[in-house]
Parts: C-alpha cells; sequence; structure tokens
C-alpha cells in the first residue's frame, strides 16, 4: 500500500485543564477512505482532542497537521472552513428551525438566505448519505436518530473531507446504529476520513477500519487495518484489554464493562416473587409538558430484592417514569402503591417516608446544589426534619459531622465537607447521590442512567452498589440508554416506546435480540413477556 | 486508579483563614473606592472640586451630631428594605417592585393611624398600622408573586409594572380618598408629634431604627440558620433541585414575596411613623432601586447590609447638604450607586477568573 | 360626554396616541432584538433616557432635528456598549448592570441637566411635521395619523423592514439561534458574542432614538427622568409579541392611545385626575399579562451568557 498523506494528523499534542492532564503526547494520523475509531472509556481524553479539531480548543503542546502542514484551527468556524465536520454527543441544532434553517446556519448576518443553493446541496447529501428526510420538518419534532443525520449533514455541508463522530449510538435503537453503520460505509467508500469515538468495543470491531487504544489520556496501542481485518472479535477484545490494562486476567471486572460481556452479576439472583410486589405501577399516564414525551398506561410489579431495567432510546418516556414514581410529577391517571399503600396522591417528601428513592440523572442540575456544600447536599432532602432540625432551626454541627461519616463510609473525594460538591468531579458526585439516597429506610430505589459519563471504576462501584441495594431486599428501577448495563445488572428488562411500556423481558438468553425488537416498536405480544 | 481528576486541594477549611478574609475585606472595599475615583472624576468633570465634596458630605453626615442623628434616622427604611430585598434575592426572586410597596403602605399607614389615635392607645395604634402596612405590601406583591409561582411568567417586569402601578394608585389614594381638608397641597392627614414612634433618648432619632435592625438581624438568622431560610436558598440556587428535594416550589414563591414585599411596606410605614406623620402627593423617595446595590455588596449578608446601609445613608445626608451648599445635586449619588454596582461586578468577575486559574 | 365622540377629542386622541406610542414602538422593536438573541435588556431605560438627553442637547446646539435624532441614537448605543461590554463580553450579570445603568443614567442625565440647563430650561421650536399629501386631508384619522414628524413614519417602516428582514436574511437566524441554542450557532462558526452585541447595540441605537423623540418631537424639551417606565413597557411588549413586529406596533398604538387619554380628554371637557389616567397603561400591562399568562414566550436562553466549551 502507498504511503498517502494523511488528510488529518496530530503531533504530539497535549492538552491540561485545571488538575488534569486530558492529553498526553496524543500522535494519530487519520487517512481518507478509512473508519478510524478511537476507543476508551469515559475521561480517556478522546472528546477532548476531537474538540481540538473541531476547534473549540486549542493545544497546549503540539501541532495539528492538515495535508502535511501545520495548522491552528481557531474556531469552529476555521475547522469547518477546513473541510472538518463534526458531530458531537449532544444534538447542536436549534429545535425551533427546521432541517433546513439548520443547515443554512452559518451565513453572515447581512446575507440573504439562499434557500435554493441550499436545498440543492440538501439533496446532493440526502444521496449520499442515503436518508430521506424532510427538509421543513420543524427539528424539535425529528427523532433523535433523524437529528443525528441532520447533524451529519451538517458536518459535511461544507465540503466532505473529515467527518468526526462522537460517541454516536448512544442514543440510538440497535436498528438505529445498523444504519449508522450503512452510512459510515458509504461515506468511508467515497473517500471521507471518519473519526468515531466510543467506548464500546463492538462498535469498534463491527465499524472500524483502525482502532487507537486510548487510555487517561495516552495512546496506549494501535491496530491497523491490515491485523484488524485478520482478527476475531475476541482476538481484539483481548488486544485491547492487554493495551489497556497490561495483562488479560488482572482487570476482569473492567474489561467486562469496556467489552459488554459481563453478565456474572445478575445470574447469582434468583428474584423471589413468591411474596407481594413492593410496588405496583398500574395504567399510569402523565401530562405532556414543553419537553420531554408523556407516559401512557405504564403498569408494572416490582419485587423486593428485585432489580428492573427499563431500556429504550432516550426520550420514550424514561424521565417521566423516574419523576412519577418519586413523586414529582403527578400522575395524570392511573395508580401507584407501595406495599400495598397507594401513594398516587403523594408528593416527593411523603414517598419518601414510604421508602421512595430517586438517584437523578441530572447530577449537578437537579440532584445536587452546585454552590453549596457537600454536607447541604446530603440533607438537601430532609430540609426541616429531625434529627438535622430541630422546631425549624439548623444544627449544622450536627449536618457537618453527619457528612464527615458518610464521606468516610462512602469514600467520597473532596477536601472538606464544606467544600461546594459543584467542585467535584462526575463520579465523586455521584457517590453524594448514592450516599445520600440509598440510607437505612430506602425500600424502593430508581436509578437514572447511573454511570453516564463515569470512568470505569466508577461505573463498576455504582454498579457493585445497586447489585448489593438489590441483596439486601430494596426493589430498584434502573433506568439506562446503554443495553450492556442493563443486561449486566437486571432481572428483567422493560422497554419504553412512545410513553408506552412495550414489554418486560426476561433477562436470559436472546434477551438482546426481543429487547431490540420491542424498542422498534413492535408488539410485546410477538416477543414473549414476563409476568 | 481512577482516570478521572482528583479533586484538588482548594483552600483548606480553617487554614488560610486570614488570608480569605483578606481577599473578602478587598472584594468589598475595591469596588467601593473605585466608585468613589470614579464619581470624583466626573465631579471634576462637571467642574467640581471632589475632594471638597467628599470631604463636606463625610462631615455633614458622619462627623456633626446633627448629621449622624440624621443618618440613622435614615437608615430606619433603608435597612428594612434590605431585609426585605435579602429575603427575595436570597430565594432568587427579583422583587423590583420596591418603591409601590413602601409608597402604598406608608399611604395606608398615614391615612389610618391618625383617625386610630383618637380611639386607641398609642401603644395598640403603632403596631397595629405596622401590621397593616406589611400586609398591604405584601397584597400588592400578590399578582406578580401568582404570575411567576404558575405561570413563571418573569417577575422582573411584573413587579415593576406593578410598582408604577402603586406609586400611582397611592398619588390617587391622597388626592381623592385622604386628602385632608385643612390642606391646600394634597397630603394625608397629619400625624400628631406626640402620637409618633418615640425618640430614643435626648435624640431626634426614633426607636423604628431599633426596629429596622431586629429585624434585618432577624432576617439574617432566619436565612442562616432555618430550615425556612435554608429552603429560599435552594430555591434560588437551584429550582430544578428544589423540585427534586420535594420542595413546595409554587408556596415557597408566594411566601417569600409575601415576606419581601410586607417587610418593604414596614419600611414606607416606619418612615411615616417615625419621621413625615403625612405623605404628600406625588412624594416618592424611591429606595426600592438603591438599595439593590448595598444589599448585592453585602453579599446578601444581614450585617453586611447594615454598613452598607450606614455609609450609603451618611452619603445621602451628607449629599442633601452638598447639593445646597456645593452645588452638586442629590443626582451624582443615583451615579456613585451605579457605579458601585459596575465595580462590584467587575471585581467579583476578576475574582472568579483569579480563583478559577488558581485550580 | 357627547364631547368624546366629537372630532377635537378623536383628532387629539390620534395625535397624542402617535407621538407617546412612537418612543414605545421604538423601545419594543428594539428590546425584541435583544429578546430574540437572548438578551434581557433591563438598561433600556437608560439607553431611552440618555439618548433623550444627547438627542435634546444635539438639536438644541446644532439647530437640526435630524442631528438630533442620530444623536439619541448615538447615546442610546454608547449605553449599549457599556452593557455589551460588561454583560455580553465578560458574562456579567443581566440584570444587576441593567439595573445598574438604568440608575446609574438616570443619575447622570439629571446631573448633566443641572450643570447645563438648569438656569435657562430651554426649550426646542416645534418640531417639524412631515403631512403626507391626501392621506392627511381625511377628517378626523387624517390630522391625527398623516401629519407627523418623519421618524413616525419612519418607525412604522421599520415594521415591516424587521418583519422582512426577520423572515428572509439571516439576521433572523443567526437571532433565533443564539436565542435558542447558542451552542449550535457557535458550532456552526458564527460568533455568538458578535451576533448578541450586534443585538444589544441596535436596541441602543433604536431606544435611543425612541427617547429623541420623546423629548425632542413630544415634549420639546429634556426633563430629568422623563421617560418614566417607557423603557420597561418596551421590555412587556416585546415579551408578549413573541417575535413578530406587528404586535409590537399593535401594543405600542394601543398603551399610546391610553396615555394620550388624559389631553385628549381636556379637550373633550372631561377631567379625569391625571393619575388615574397614568395608572391606565400599567394596569392595562397587568391584565395583559394575566390574561395571557400562559402564552407569553421567552426564548429558552434568555438571560444566560454564552461561553463556549468552558469546563468549569
Amino acid at each position: 500500500m502507498s504511503q498517502t498523506q494523511a488528510v488529518v494528523a496530530v503531533r504530539n499534542v497535549t492538552k491540561r485543564f485545571p488538575g488534569v492532564i486530558a492529553n498526553a503526547d496524543v500522535s494519530l494520523d487519520f487517512n481518507a477512505g478509512e473508519v478510524h475509531v478511537l476507543l476508551g472509556e469515559n475521561g480517556a481524553g478522546k472528546s477532548t482532542l476531537i474538540g481540538m479539531l473541531a476547534g473549540m480548543q486549542q493545544p497546549d503542546e503540539g501541532e495539528i497537521l492538515i495535508g502535511g502542514a501545520a495548522v491552528k484551527i481557531a474556531s469552529p468556524r476555521h475547522s469547518l472552513e477546513l473541510g472538518i465536520g463534526t458531530v458531537f454527543q449532544h444534538v447542536l441544532l436549534v429545535p425551533s428551525l427546521t432541517v433546513i434553517e439548520n443547515l443554512m446556519l452559518g451565513g453572515s448576518w447581512w446575507q440573504r438566505l439562499a434557500r435554493g443553493a441550499a436545498l440543492k446541496r440538501f439533496q446532493e447529501l440526502s444521496g449520499l448519505l442515503g436518508v430521506t428526510i424532510d427538509p421543513d420538518a420543524q427539528v424539535g419534532r425529528l427523532s433523535l436518530g433523524e437529528q443525528q443525520q441532520v447533524e451529519i449533514m451538517r458536518a459535511l455541508w461544507r465540503g466532505e473531507k473529515v467527518l468526526i463522530l462522537d460517541e454516536p449510538t448512544s442514543m440510538l435503537t440497535p436498528q438505529g446504529v445498523k444504519d449508522l453503520g450503512a452510512v459510515m460505509k458509504r461515506l468511508r467508500d467515497k473517500g471521507v476520513a471518519l473519526i468515531l469515538i466510543t467506548h464500546k468495543l463492538v462498535e469498534a470491531y463491527a465499524f472500524g477500519d483502525r482502532v487507537s487504544v486510548l487510555r487517561l489520556g495516552r495512546v496506549v496501542g494501535d491496530i491497523p487495518p491490515e491485523r484488524l481485518k485478520a482478527m476475531t472479535e475476541s482476538q481484539v477484545t483481548d488486544t485491547v484489554i492487554q493495551m489497556m490494562f497490561g495483562t488479560t486476567e488482572a482487570h476482569a471486572r473492567d474489561a467486562e464493562i469496556l467489552t459488554g460481556r459481563g453478565r456474572a452479576a445478575h445470574k447469582d439472583r434468583a428474584v423471589d416473587r413468591s411474596g407481594a410486589a413492593r410496588l405496583v405501577a398500574r395504567d399510569v399516564s402523565t401530562e405532556a409538558d414543553r419537553g420531554a414525551c408523556p407516559l401512557r398506561d405504564v403498569s408494572f410489579d416490582l419485587w423486593p430484592g428485585e432489580v428492573l431495567g427499563i431500556a429504550g432510546v432516550d426520550g420514550n418516556g424514561q424521565k417521566h417514569l423516574a419523576e412519577v414514581l418519586a413523586g414529582q410529577r403527578r400522575a395524570g391517571s392511573g395508580k401507584i402503591a407501595i406495599a400495598g399503600v397507594d401513594v398516587t396522591a403523594d408528593g416527593v417528601p411523603e414517598r419518601r417516608r414510604h421508602g421512595v428513592r430517586y438517584v437523578t440523572d441530572e447530577r449537578l442540575g437537579e440532584g445536587t446544589v452546585g454552590a453549596f456544600s457537600v454536607a447541604t447536599n446530603l440533607v438537601l432532602k430532609e430540609i426541616g426534619h429531625a434529627p438535622f432540625w430541630k422546631r425549624g432551626i439548623s444544627d449544622w454541627p450536627l449536618i457537618n459531622d453527619h457528612a464527615r461519616a458518610e464521606i468516610k463510609r462512602n469514600d467520597i473525594r473532596t477536601p472538606s465537607e464544606k467544600t461546594p460538591v459543584g467542585r467535584l468531579s462526575g463520579g465523586n458526585i455521584q457517590k453524594v447521590l448514592l450516599a445520600r439516597e440509598l440510607n437505612a429506610e430506602a425500600s424502593v430505589a430508581v436509578f437514572n442512567k447511573p454511570t453516564y459519563g463515569l470512568d470505569l471504576q466508577n461505573t463498576r462501584l455504582a454498579h457493585d452498589r445497586i447489585i448489593a441495594s438489590a441483596e439486601s431486599g430494596m426493589a430498584i428501577v434502573v433506568i439506562s440508554t446503554d443495553l450492556d448495563e442493563l443486561l449486566e445488572v437486571s432481572d428483567r428488562i422493560a422497554v419504553m416506546f412512545q410513553g408506552h411500556l412495550a414489554g418486560i423481558v426476561e433477562n436470559g438468553p436472546d434477551v438482546e435480540r426481543k429487547v431490540g425488537l420491542l424498542m422498534t416498536g413492535a408488539q410485546s405480544g410477538t416477543v414473549g413477556e414476563a409476568a | 486508579m481512577s482516570a478521572e481528576a482528583e479533586t484538588l486541594p482548594g483552600q483548606l477549611p480553617g487554614g488560610d483563614k486570614l488570608k480569605e478574609i483578606g481577599a473578602h475585606i478587598a472584594r468589598v472595599l475595591i469596588p467601593v473606592l473605585l466608585a468613589l475615583i470614579m464619581g470624583g472624576i466626573i465631579l471634576l468633570i462637571l467642574g467640581k472640586d471632589p475632594l471638597a465634596y467628599y470631604g463636606y458630605v463625610a462631615k455633614r453626615g458622619l462627623l456633626t451630631w446633627g448629621g449622624l442623628q440624621e443618618t440613622f434616622t435614615r437608615m430606619a427604611p433603608l435597612l428594612l428594605i434590605g431585609a426585605g430585598l435579602i429575603v427575595a434575592f436570597r430565594a432568587g426572586i427579583w422583587n423590583l417592585g420596591g418603591d409601590g410597596q413602601f409608597l402604598l403602605a406608608a399611604v395606608i399607614t398615614s391615612a389610618t393611624a391618625p383617625v386610630l389615635v383618637g380611639t386607641l392607645p398609642d401603644i395598640i395604634v403603632l403596631p397595629l398600622c405596622m401590621l397593616l402596612s406589611i400586609a398591604t405590601g405584601a397584597l400588592w406583591s400578590v399578582i406578580p408573586a401568582l404570575l411567576k409561582a404558575r405561570y413563571g411568567i418573569n417577575e422582573i417586569i411584573t413587579s415593576m409594572m406593578m410598582s408604577f402601578l402603586g406609586t400611582s394608585f397611592a398619588n390617587v389614594l391622597i388626592k381623592l380618598l385622604f386628602w385632608d381638608p385643612a390642606t391646600t397641597v394634597p397630603q394625608t392627614r397629619t400625624l400628631p408629634v406626640e402620637d409618633r414612634l418615640p425618640r430614643l433618648g435626648d435624640s431626634t432619632v426614633h426607636s423604628g431604627i431599633l426596629i429596622a435592625l431586629a429585624v434585618i438581624i432577624l432576617v439574617h438568622l432566619m436565612m442562616t440558620r432555618t430550615a425556612f431560610g435554608l429552603k429560599l436558598q435552594v430555591v434560588g440556587a437551584n429550582p430544578a433541585a428544589a423540585i427534586h428535594a420535594g420542595l413546595n416550589v409554587s408556596w415557597l414563591t408566594i411566601a417569600t414575596f409575601a415576606i419581601s414585599a410586607g417587610l418593604i411596606g414596614l419600611g414606607g410605614s416606619v418612615e411615616i411613623l417615625g419621621v413625615f406623620g403625612t405623605v404628600r402627593a406625588d412624594w416618592n423617595p424611591a429606595y426600592g432601586l438603591l438599595v439593590v446595590p448595598l444589599v448585592f455588596l453585602a453579599r446578601f449578608n444581614g450585617f453586611g447590609t447594615i454598613g452598607f446601609v450606614f455609609f450609603f445613608s451618611a452619603l445621602m445626608i451628607g449629599g442633601d447638604s452638598a447639593a445646597r451648599r456645593i452645588g452638586v445635586p442629590n443626582h451624582f449619588v443615583l451615579v456613585l450607586v451605579a457605579l458601585l454596582l459596575i465595580f462590584l461586578a467587575v471585581v467579583e468577575y476578576l475574582d472568579h477568573i483569579r480563583r478559577k486559574k488558581a485550580r | 360626554m357627547e364631547g368624546l365622540l366629537t372630532q377635537p377629542f378623536l383628532t387629539a386622541l390620534l395625535f397624542g396616541a402617535v407621538t407617546a406610542g412612537v418612543p414605545l414602538l421604538l423601545a419594543g422593536l428594539g428590546e425584541q432584538i435583544s429578546e430574540k438573541a437572548g438578551v434581557l435588556n433591563i438598561g433600556i431605560e437608560g439607553m431611552m433616557l440618555f439618548g433623550a438627553y444627547t438627542g435634546f442637547v444635539a438639536a438644541y446646539y446644532t439647530g437640526s432635528f435630524t442631528l438630533g435624532f442620530i444623536g439619541g441614537g448615538i447615546g442610546g448605543a454608547v449605553v449599549a456598549l457599556i452593557v455589551m461590554l460588561l454583560c455580553i463580553r465578560f458574562g456579567l450579570n443581566q440584570i444587576v448592570i441593567g439595573i445598574a445603568v438604568t440608575i446609574g443614567f438616570e443619575g447622570l442625565t439629571a446631573l448633566l441637566h443641572y450643570f447645563q440647563f438648569s438656569r435657562t430650561y430651554p426649550r426646542l421650536d416645534a418640531a417639524p411635521l412631515l403631512a403626507i399629501p391626501g392621506l392627511s386631508a381625511i377628517p378626523v384619522i387624517g390630522p391625527g395619523l398623516f401629519n407627523h414628524n418623519a421618524v413616525v413614519y419612519l418607525a412604522v417602516t421599520l415594521v415591516g423592514v424587521f418583519t422582512w428582514m426577520f423572515r428572509s436574511t439571516y439576521v433572523g437566524l443567526n437571532l433565533e439561534a443564539a436565542g435558542n441554542k447558542p451552542a449550535a450557532l457557535d458550532a456552526a462558526g458564527v460568533s455568538v458574542i458578535k451576533t448578541r452585541a450586534m443585538a444589544v447595540l441596535s436596541t441602543g441605537f433604536l431606544a435611543g432614538l425612541g427617547g429623541a423623540y420623546l423629548a425632542n418631537v413630544g415634549a420639546g424639551l429634556f426633563v430629568p427622568m422623563m421617560t418614566g417606565g417607557a423603557g420597561f413597557i418596551g421590555i412587556v411588549l416585546a415579551m408578549l409579541a413573541r417575535g413578530k413586529p406587528v404586535w409590537v406596533l399593535l401594543g405600542a398604538a394601543l398603551f399610546g392611545c391610553s396615555l394620550s387619554m388624559t389631553t385628549a380628554l381636556q379637550v373633550a371637557g372631561v377631567n379625569v385626575p391625571t393619575d388615574v389616567v397614568q395608572m391606565l397603561p400599567f394596569a392595562m400591562v397587568m391584565l395583559v399579562l394575566v390574561i395571557f399568562a400562559r402564552h407569553s414566550v421567552l426564548p429558552p436562553a434568555l438571560g444566560l451568557p454564552y461561553v463556549r466549551g468552558d469546563r468549569g
């Protein structure tokens, strides 16, 4: 194979943030007509690297080469002009504008809107990608998969040289992932240099031509195309684990999470369903408000010691489900009962007294007050209650003592209990939430995306906590868009689709296929469900 | 071995306390100094001697017994407004309707007090009127409170509109309902001096200042040491977290507005019961917005507010005289207040940047 | 009461409504631009007031009304520059700065006026009126609506211009993106800060122009604090107009009518206390807000400063 020049390359790039080295001496080549996968856990530095390619940040050391020449990518606009298109993890489209308006975005204020030319380009790219979308549809109304396709078009709008995809599959159904793979293949065959960021080895194997493995900001290994083609998936798995952890056995649990192959946990448990269900939901519906998808006639039973996973593409009612179970949102109709007691009309404080706990996915946005101390956040849901409050007066020494004990017990890394919780790392904020929610009187716990954005170690810790809580008799609901995570911890898996509970499947053989089908909206009757 | 950043050893609690206090003082003094300097420059441009002006203001407001008494007297309504603003701002509610709340409560007080003194003993009338004024202020905040609690409508605009409405309505009440027939210029019946708030000792300062000091200290303690105060702070810091924590945000919003407006109304009442005894038509000292920067400078701390209100009152009293003697109208105080706010915001921002870089 | 339907009353009402409504229209249109871009411009009152002062001074010393209007626009833009620097560039709290700017320029203009004009209190000559041929001859509404200073016609034309601009040029698109999802605009390569800065400066110019009109045409002189809440009413108009300039025009017209009621009623021989009439516009605002509470729409990114890729 002739030595062609890399379309884009990074040489000895280092990037530091306060307190952490995000990228350390990274050198990589990205070639045309190749899908180059950057594989690594959360926090490995993948997003930082492509942030620099996208013009969001500048490297502290090292350089970026475009077509062999060193270039300083000063801004997102510059990055686009250089032919580098980036699709970020979170949709960066304006929901109130139409598809074509979003794609036209980027002109200077004095220019007229050239709709005709834009439509032409739109048709071109639609053909290239093999997708059909209505250009005049309001983006806010499109499905996440369609929005992602628009994002890809936007990234390629000014030229199809380099396309960077940052964790693109986290929001997609299994079918959506296949569709995305097809699109990537088409682009690759047209000569586009694709960079795919993922933390899932399965995807790296399925989509990649070349795999570079990152860990703690460094490139720890590289599998060139010739080698990758010749290996089986398990060989790739072993190689990657070897690159990341040095041996194949030592970090077996971490490896399991990375490869998504660990199902050991739930197999050791058997749920006792002989007694009464701890949590009963019957025909629960919620009202739609601006934003999240409402619930429609959701019914399920949950037994003590059981972990019920809630799968589904983001935005199919999961947020409403979590909130309605926690008492944050009123059920428009239907009934919720805990240990036989009807709690449908109860708000958050009353639900908590019945033992309901809710670990939210928005750790800083909703779960904590970032400006308040760790100590205050640990008692945030107990304000006004004994023993921390007596007749309305705060007992700050007691609150701080309690915090110090919890910090020790849960291994929360913080300078002190008085530190504002916003300063802690994501993993430690999650530890604060877990410490607060999983206290002695908890009997029903709802987890929403418990390991989102966490590194392997903290992911493992969270899973351990969940399983330990189940073993001690708690009834647990885990909501997640990561199917592997649900397969690891759940006894049964329910699938949300457009606000309905499409079906519940026992976590056994063939579960992935069944869940995948349910996620696309197939009827529950044809797939097979548990009681 | 975690792949994430360890949290950094930031300021250790206890250690470096002195440095913290020093930085804190600097963060407060620097904006004040900058504002005074900038104000001085403006005076120079206008052809006035800033040192003479500031010197005169300091002398008149602080260094003469007469001026000092006036300063303390002026502090009373300002402290109560400050208390009201602390409650609102800490809860994240922008109660900018202070002027309307203040004035209406003052008018109600001045209308009812002279009537009641004939029938009831003073010791009942004064607290009664004060309670009435708290209710008036609170009532005037109901609409903005409900609009915010129910529909999330921005309270800045609604409270401001109610303020304009309130000041006009107050005038209407004076001119149409409460006009003392014995006067040519429309004003309410005057409360006789002996029925007003008693003086402190031999001074001209009325006991309203004691009420005001007690109230603002109580408000401070409430915000920092009670469950209710903490709940308000959660709502102000992160409304989504407040809902998550099970707080009744709607009710807390309405309660906050009521308390805030009620305290501001109390300020209006105290000013009438202690100083004027009557409300003249078109009277509007417009303290509502002026206290805002003082509360910000004090970072919503009750004791800090007392300090800043003292400083500001001295400035106003001195400035009143300076208007006559040196020919610098009291509008200059408005300019100083604005400069203070701006420099405060800038200093805060620079400090924030500095701390971010240090991490 | 028959005096109410007579020609003098109606003409006076219409004429006064336009004169009172134009500053509100200009302030509202300006504020609408800022709000679209996600900036809650509380300082607009200060922009109007400073524009009134600089507009008056410019007209007084040059004798030209046109220069007066330009001067007013520049004055408003200067205040906007301060807001832009502090809030958009540095990301300081928009509300705090807005209050500071309003108080500060209230004081500053009063101060400047005192030092320059308090002894003389000069008035300007009556502003030149431009009668639209033909239309101004229509009985009752002719002299009421079509015999005004050129700025009035300019303001109304702007409504149409802005409507077109928002729909058919990048101005509208960029503003909406800046106000709805600034990250998307940034990713598309357009500077969010520049977009918002231009929005705020435009608001300043328009508000200043409105202030200058208020002083030079409406009153003929400058009085400290003369805007009396007009800027805030502009904010309300923009809030309720949901992004469409036409609604700002209607709202301004409504307010103008209620504001001109006093003089018109006096012409008709009805004596209603000024204070009651002064309450009308604000009471109306509250009424509208209460009735349309569910429908008031503000852009999601309103009031939040934008920082690109901030990890902090």
